[in-house]
């Protein structure tokens, strides 16, 4: 499938001249980083707990295969069915069956980014079935007919003046709602508790899934998740291949380090482990569960040593909240169902390089990222590691060598001719305290550094020179 | 669809086989490090929780109903769901709910017929009619000045009552099996005598809290309790009521579930 490539550079551009949007993203990321701080303070604890929780991760990884099967074992005793999707076209193929056979022509459903990943809602649009997003900020997300802008914060790009003004468009009785967070809030409430009542089928995903107990964990704050996964009939659970933790013990310390991560609360409001679909005697709760274990291109990152490193991720969203591109330019300029440093080396790994070869360029090697990350994940030498699988063929990553450039080649090996040539060496720095300066920044390959920042200037004479001239000697 | 199976755990188990993981130990020294003396945790959980909007009442074993009752009373609630087959449904329903002052009329629910008044309701061991069947409950129309909070057993599958737990509920009360002091945390273990939905759909969340029932952290509770031995259809871990702030990062309480979270410490 030929895909054109994603324009990071063009879309960040138009997002920085966005002044509301940049001010949205400032308040927003501000809070989280200094909320976050607060949930750290003691750093003794930080260090222990984070590695205690890439532990449990990286345990996850070395026994996957095992603990997958055994996670299905577990889950189907417990009565709930598993589904294996290769991609996502299977995934949503998969979903429309179970939704077909329960006659459901209204789905709601809980936060999930690997149903973002399947573009399911619009699939099962296009067969009929209305499918309703009920985290607040992904019903807002929705109603606006955008993608979400944050893993967590899906709506974080617009303001309270901005959500008023969409509700006051898209629904009926919004009128004579208020235009503060609390109205707003209610509104949404009484129109989406008619949908969790009337729903054949609701959807959710996996925070973590328990190999030892066939158990699935959702965390959340405002009971959507609950209500997904308990009031309709039929409940769907989705998540992606690394999803899973071995030892129901593994589920404390991502649980204590996610909020803490995400929003800097202690905890969500709701921890909900689900086991089985309603038992004899039992009064509520779905009379079938499935869960959609999706691969997506997981099983190829999983192939490569060091890109594995990638599913150890919990989806805090933390490395977002402090990356100096992602809060500049928002969640939208990415294109794509994770952003920021996450997303960057996630999705250029499931959806090719040619397509996604400029996300792992929209980074500054900062590490602010990578000190913070709750599971340790090496971001940035992944970063670099794409940056590299882009401009050269192999077998680790797809479409790798979709960016190589001739000219770039061509410069490089020029690069190391002089660099490994005393006589070389030699000629091209006098040539360049000589003359350097005089170069146009409008030449080709300079411009690309000239067109956003100064021209850096040589010195009239080379470091070897000085040295010499000082009498320090074998230079 | 076994060929995805077979080609992802085929794929999976050829590559780890290639390059294996060693995993370093999980040292869970920070989780067990969470400790707090005893007489600590009770104020501790009561702190994070109230930071959340949780509201807490306190109680002894011979008063909680009532406790229960006049809070709910003066909150306007007209009725309370409860558990009929627990023991604490058991003593709520056993106990006479008398006629309560109300300030004004808050008609919105009206009263259901069987249960309500100082007769009390039928023991739960006996069918009752159940008072929300059919279409709500007309606006009450006399007896403005007084009302009294109607008792409604939740004793069959929620398909025959969907529409009137969505909107003829106020309150619903269960218990819980303790306590956690590193999040302020209830523990929840719905069942078949105390369905799921009782904490989640009813505006009000009364939730009975043992004060002897205190845990530091849910590593400890889960290990004491030896959870991964037979976890329960669902497990819940409750913090305050519903909220969100996705909305601009504006705190909201009561987005989809309870919008107050009430717990009854009972000595």
């Amino acid at each position: 499938m030929a895909e054109h490539a994603v324009n990071f550079a063009a879309a960040s551009k138009a997002a920085l001249q966005d002044s509301q949007l940049r001010g949205n993203f400032r308040r927003a990321m501000d809070g989280l980083m200094s909320k976050r701080a607060v949930q750290f303070a003691d750093a003794k604890e930080w260090h222990t707990m984070r590695a205690l929780a890439a532990s449990v991760r990286l345990r996850a990884l070395a026994k996957l295969p095992e603990l997958l099967e055994q996670l299905e074992t577990n889950l189907t005793r417990n009565g709930i069915q598993v589904h294996w999707a290769s991609t996502t076209a299977e995934a949503n193929a998969i979903t429309l069956a179970i939704m077909r056979k329960a006659n459901a022509t209204l789905a709601v459903k809980g936060k999930s980014m690997v149903t973002e990943e399947m573009h399911l809602n619009a699939f099962l649009e296009d067969h009929d079935i209305e499918v309703l997003e009920s985290d607040l900020g992904e019903y807002i997300v929705q109603l606006d007919g955008t993608m979400p802008s944050h893993i967590i914060m899906p709506a974080i790009h617009l303001n309270t003046k901005q959500i008023a003004h969409l509700f006051k468009q898209k629904i009926k009785d919004a009128a004579s709602t208020g235009e503060d967070a609390a109205a707003l809030t209610d509104l949404a409430r009484r129109i989406l508790r008619q949908k969790f009542m009337n729903a054949g089928v609701g959807m959710s995903g996996v925070n973590a899934a328990v190999a030892e107990t066939g158990t699935l964990c959702l965390i959340e704050n405002e009971g959507n998740g609950r209500m997904c996964t308990t009031v309709p009939p039929v409940h769907i659970a989705f998540m992606g291949l690394e999803k899973v933790v071995e030892k129901l013990e593994d589920v404390p310390p991502i649980i204590s380090l996610l909020p803490r991560s995400a929003t800097g609360q202690p905890i969500t409001t709701y921890v909900n482990m689900i086991s089985s679909p309603r038992k004899e005697g039992e009064k509520d709760g779905p009379r079938e569960i499935h869960v959609v274990i999706l691969d997506n291109g997981r099983s190829s990152v999983y192939a490569d040593p060091e890109l594995r490193d990638t599913l150890r991720c919990i989806r805090c969203g933390a490395c977002m909240n402090h990356c100096p591109v992602y809060t500049k330019v928002g969640g939208h300029a990415y294109e794509a169902p994770y952003p920021g440093p996450i997303g960057q080396i996630l999705v250029p790994q499931m959806e090719g390089l040619a397509k996604r070869g400029e996300m792992p360029h929209a980074c500054t090697m900062c590490n602010a990222c990578v000190e913070i990350c709750p599971v340790q994940i090496p971001i940035v030498e992944i970063m670099g590691r794409l940056r590299v699988e882009a401009v050269h063929p192999s077998a680790s990553v797809k479409d790798s060598g979709a960016r190589a450039s001739k000219t770039e080649a061509l410069v490089w090996k020029g690069w190391a001719a002089m660099n490994t040539s005393p006589l070389a060496y030699k000629i091209a720095t006098t040539a360049m305290s000589a003359v350097g300066n005089a170069a146009p920044g409008s030449l080709p390959l300079l411009k690309e550094w000239t067109s956003v920042r100064s021209k850096p200037r040589f010195a009239p004479r080379t470091l070897h020179d000085l040295a010499r001239k000082k009498g320090i000697p074998n230079v | 669809m076994s060929d995805a199976r077979a080609a992802i755990l085929g794929t999976l188990r050829r590559t780890r086989d290639a390059h294996p993981v060693t995993p370093p130990p999980s040292d869970f020294t920070p989780l067990a490090d969470k400790q707090w003396p005893p007489e600590e945790r009770l104020p501790r959980i009561r702190r994070m929780m109230e930071a959340v909007h949780t509201e807490f009442l306190d109680a002894t074993e011979a008063d909680w109903p009532a406790v229960v009752t006049d809070f709910l009373t003066r909150a306007g609630a007209a009725n309370l769901l409860y558990a009929p087959g627990t023991a604490d449904g058991a003593t709520l329903s056993a106990y006479p709910l008398p006629p309560r002052e109300r300030e004004g009329t808050h008609a919105q629910h009206g009263e259901g017929e069987g249960f309500a008044g100082s007769d009390g309701p039928s023991p739960s061991d006996t069918p009752s009619p159940f008072p929300l069947r059919g279409p709500l409950p007309s606006p009450e129309t006399g007896e403005e000045n007084t009302a009294s909070l109607t008792l409604i057993p939740y004793d069959r599958p929620i398909e025959d009552f969907k529409q009137q737990m969505f909107e003829g509920i106020d309150a619903g009360l269960t218990g819980t099996l303790g306590a956690i002091a590193d999040t302020g945390s209830l523990i929840l273990w719905p069942s078949a005598d105390e369905p799921r939905l009782l904490s989640l759909v009813p505006h009000i969340h009364v939730a009975l809290l043992r004060a002897d029932a205190l845990y530091d952290s849910f590593w400890q509770a889960m290990r004491d309790q030896r959870w991964a031995d037979a976890m329960p259809t669902n497990a819940l871990l409750i913090s305050g009521p519903s909220k969100t702030a996705d909305i601009e990062q504006t705190l909201a309480y009561g987005v989809h579930g309870p919008k107050r979270l009430v717990v009854v410490i009972v000595r």
